[in-house]
């Protein structure tokens, strides 16, 4: 499907969600309560088929941080990217969406050991790379550590 | 400080043991908890980060000349696959085009290190399974390769030949009378390795029908490559997003549907016998020219995001990049196959025996650092 | 051009009628046996793991100068080469596989990596910058990764250390205090 089909079906489902088209995917920004029944919409309805989640991760913006979800359908042959904004620096929050895509489960992990972003729900939120009991999240912008030496 | 984190619930009879982080399989830092019922498996949890090395923080203060670098020490078998993804991210910003003699090289160099690092596994599965000729047998003919890298490129594993807009430097005038030289060796050498290890009834007795993998199990949990393509999921990035001049190359997608470890040995197998015909059709025909793109000195992308996705020998490593005007990437995001790859484990290995845990390992072929990066 | 006077056995023959005897020093002999059959651990973590894979291989070949046998359980291995970063989380393991090897034991660390953290030494937060942070090395070998040759120059490099050890009235020198 076209980006104008794609924008044309969802905005049939989705009326609130805002569109971006600079980039090389069609993007899609929607809000954090409305991600999860969009996401289930997006893997089941026959329109859209998005089996294949390859990228989730999270862009720290000093003010803001944006969750950013890739999906690609195979049988349909198109990519879109959806992304959430997550205004709450200091706690951010967001529903998981492990249930949908199974891959997002360790993806979610990663998010929060590095960034510190909290999913609801999520079966076994635990850090992935970094000890326990290791001070802050380290890929944030405001991250101090003496240990590092900078250039 | 405790090592092992969570904690160990355990059942009448269950006991736990740990593989790892230091242990014989060549594969790197894995932790892998198993939980055992006698011999069989009742749970496996990796645990991950013994060699994290914060390649995408370190990045983000990197110029767009230096970062590439860094993706060679990612997935080091295919050191020159990963930086050509993002020396592609990068054009991808700059809107320059690559000639046509660079691009042609580039999908020269990516077919011989695909073939050396699937030689690599090869042994390497040999050595896992406790067959030590095999491993042997294909580092002579991984040498073989390396040696025409290193006569080109400068480096045997971690070379960094991609710049943005092209390749460093041109050819060896030596490259194409040794790589004809070397596919005479490899192709024959292929014959025997079918006759040791592919026609041998214990190996096939280890690999068929252990590791199921389903193809809706493959597709949720994100795998990619052989281990993807021999559950019958059609994935290859040559063929779904062509870059580099792949679409004017003659080759076909290796598939398999029995879901097994056989089905991915068998990928694999026949995955080097495709790259050997890329390599045949282009060896002799490398276009004259120019072999880089005219970019500037200090490279500033403009503000946006940028995704590009090529096929290493394990799967599909896509770069995203997020850029807002400076001279350093704002973030870089790699999307690793091994990452995805590696939760299979835990899904496929359920009610397996320890001996088959070693073979699923051998099979699914995972680079640790590629998963910690 | 090798030095011929080091490759002969450490010993004087004394020929009698039925025989002989070698006369020679305690320190050249436990010096000589022990050099000449170190057995590696077999512990890679990254990069540097497949050029040790290489010297282990058929064209270099390291089990020419007696390092037949890599070992998987450092309770029976004399030599862990440490090839590939450590980091802040594998720094305890490796402390721990270190004291678990026997007595004598050597360290050879090789690449950029365990010298002083090599390409991650700048913005990164959890690489251990340096090995010799952790355990005492005996053989430091820069590049990344070194080739092949240059991880056999070290394993000769360090039995030729190892020839110079005294045995009796001091302690082995790679044992930290």
């Amino acid at each position: 499907m076209t980006n104008e089909e794609i924008k044309q079906c969802i905005s049939e489902i989705l009326p609130t969600a805002t569109y971006d088209e600079t980039g090389e995917f069609l993007t899609i920004m929607v809000s954090k309560e409305e991600l999860r029944p969009f996401m289930q919409t997006l893997r089941n309805d026959e329109k859209f088929l998005f089996e294949f989640l390859f990228c989730l991760t999270c862009i720290d913006w000093k003010t803001h941080f944006m969750m950013v979800y890739h999906l690609l359908s195979r049988k349909h042959h198109h990519n879109i990217v959806v992304k959430v904004k997550l205004d709450d620096i200091n706690q951010p929050e967001i529903d998981t969406i492990c249930d949908i895509w199974k891959t997002a489960e360790y993806l979610e992990r990663e998010v929060y050991d590095l960034f510190g972003v909290k999913f609801g729900n999520h079966p076994d939120l635990r850090r992935l790379f970094l000890d326990d009991n290791w001070p802050g999240y380290p890929l944030r912008k405001n991250y101090v550590d003496e240990n590092m030496i900078s250039i | 400080m405790n090592l092992l984190g969570d904690p160990e619930i355990t059942e009448e009879g269950e006991f736990v043991i740990n593989i790892g982080p230091q242990h014989p399989s060549t594969h790197g830092v894995l932790h892998l908890k198993v939980w055992l019922d006698g011999e069989t498996i009742k749970k496996v949890q990796p645990h991950i980060g013994y060699i994290h090395r914060s390649i995408e923080k370190m990045s983000e203060s990197l110029s767009y000349r230096n970062f590439i670098y860094v993706t060679s020490r990612m997935d080091y078998l295919s050191a020159h696959i990963n930086n050509e993804a993002c020396a592609l991210a990068v054009e991808k910003g700059l809107q320059v085009e690559v000639p046509k003699r660079a691009q042609v090289i580039r999908i020269l160099l990516g077919e011989l290190t695909r073939l050396a690092s699937h030689q690599l596994w090869w042994g390497s599965t040999g050595l896992d399974m406790g067959a030590v000729t095999p491993f042997f047998y294909a580092f002579r003919e991984r040498e073989a390769i390396l040696d025409i890298l290193e006569e080109t490129c400068g480096a045997r594993l971690t070379q960094n030949f991609m710049v943005p807009g092209g390749i460093m430097y041109d050819l060896h005038p030596n490259f194409q009378k040794r790589v004809k030289e070397a596919l005479v060796q490899i192709k024959e050498k292929l014959r025997e390795y079918d006759e040791l290890v592919t026609g041998n009834v214990i190996f096939q007795g280890r690999f068929k029908g252990v590791g199921y993998l389903s193809p809706e199990d493959a597709i949720n949990y994100g795998a990619t490559g052989p281990v993807a393509r021999a559950s019958g999921i059609s994935c290859d990035v040559r063929k779904w997003f062509p870059y580099d001049g792949y679409e004017n190359v003659e080759f076909d997608e290796v598939l398999d549907t029995g879901c097994d470890c056989w089905a991915r040995y068998m990928v694999r197998m026949n995955e080097m016998k495709q790259s050997i015909r890329i390599i045949e059709q282009l060896i002799d025909n490398i276009p004259e020219g120019e072999i880089q793109a005219k970019t500037k000195q200090v490279i500033k992308l403009p503000k946006g995001e940028f995704y590009q996705r090529v096929e290493t020998a394990r799967g599909e490593l896509g770069v995203y990049l997020v850029s807002d005007g400076g001279s350093t990437p704002y973030r870089i995001k790699y999307r690793t196959p091994n990452f995805s790859n590696l939760w299979v484990l835990s899904h496929i290995t359920l009610g397996a025996k320890i001996g088959d845990l070693v073979a699923i390992m051998a099979t699914l072929d995972l680079i640790i650092p590629d998963i910690d990066r | 051009m090798v030095d011929t006077e080091k490759l002969v056995f450490p010993a004087q023959l004394h020929q009698t009628p039925d025989g002989g005897f070698l006369v020679t020093q305690l320190d050249d002999i436990i010096n000589w046996a022990r050099s000449n059959s170190l057995w590696p651990l077999v512990f890679g973590t990254s990069c540097c793991a497949i050029e040790m894979m290489s010297a282990a291989d058929a064209r270099h070949d390291w089990s020419r100068f007696g390092f037949e046998v890599a070992r998987a359980s450092p309770r029976q291995a004399d030599l862990i080469i440490v090839a590939g970063t450590i980091v802040m989380k594998m720094a305890p393991v490796l402390r721990r596989l270190y004291d678990q090897m026997p007595d004598p034991k050597y360290v050879i660390a090789m690449g950029a990596c365990t010298i002083s953290g090599g390409p991650f030494f700048y913005n990164t937060y959890s690489v251990v910058k340096g090995v010799d942070h952790v355990i005492p090395v005996d053989v430091f070998i820069p590049g990344c990764p070194p080739r092949p040759e240059a991880l056999l120059h070290s394993m000769i490099t360090l039995q030729e250390k190892i020839k110079h050890e005294t045995y009796f009235g001091k302690d082995n020198k790679a044992q930290a205090k």
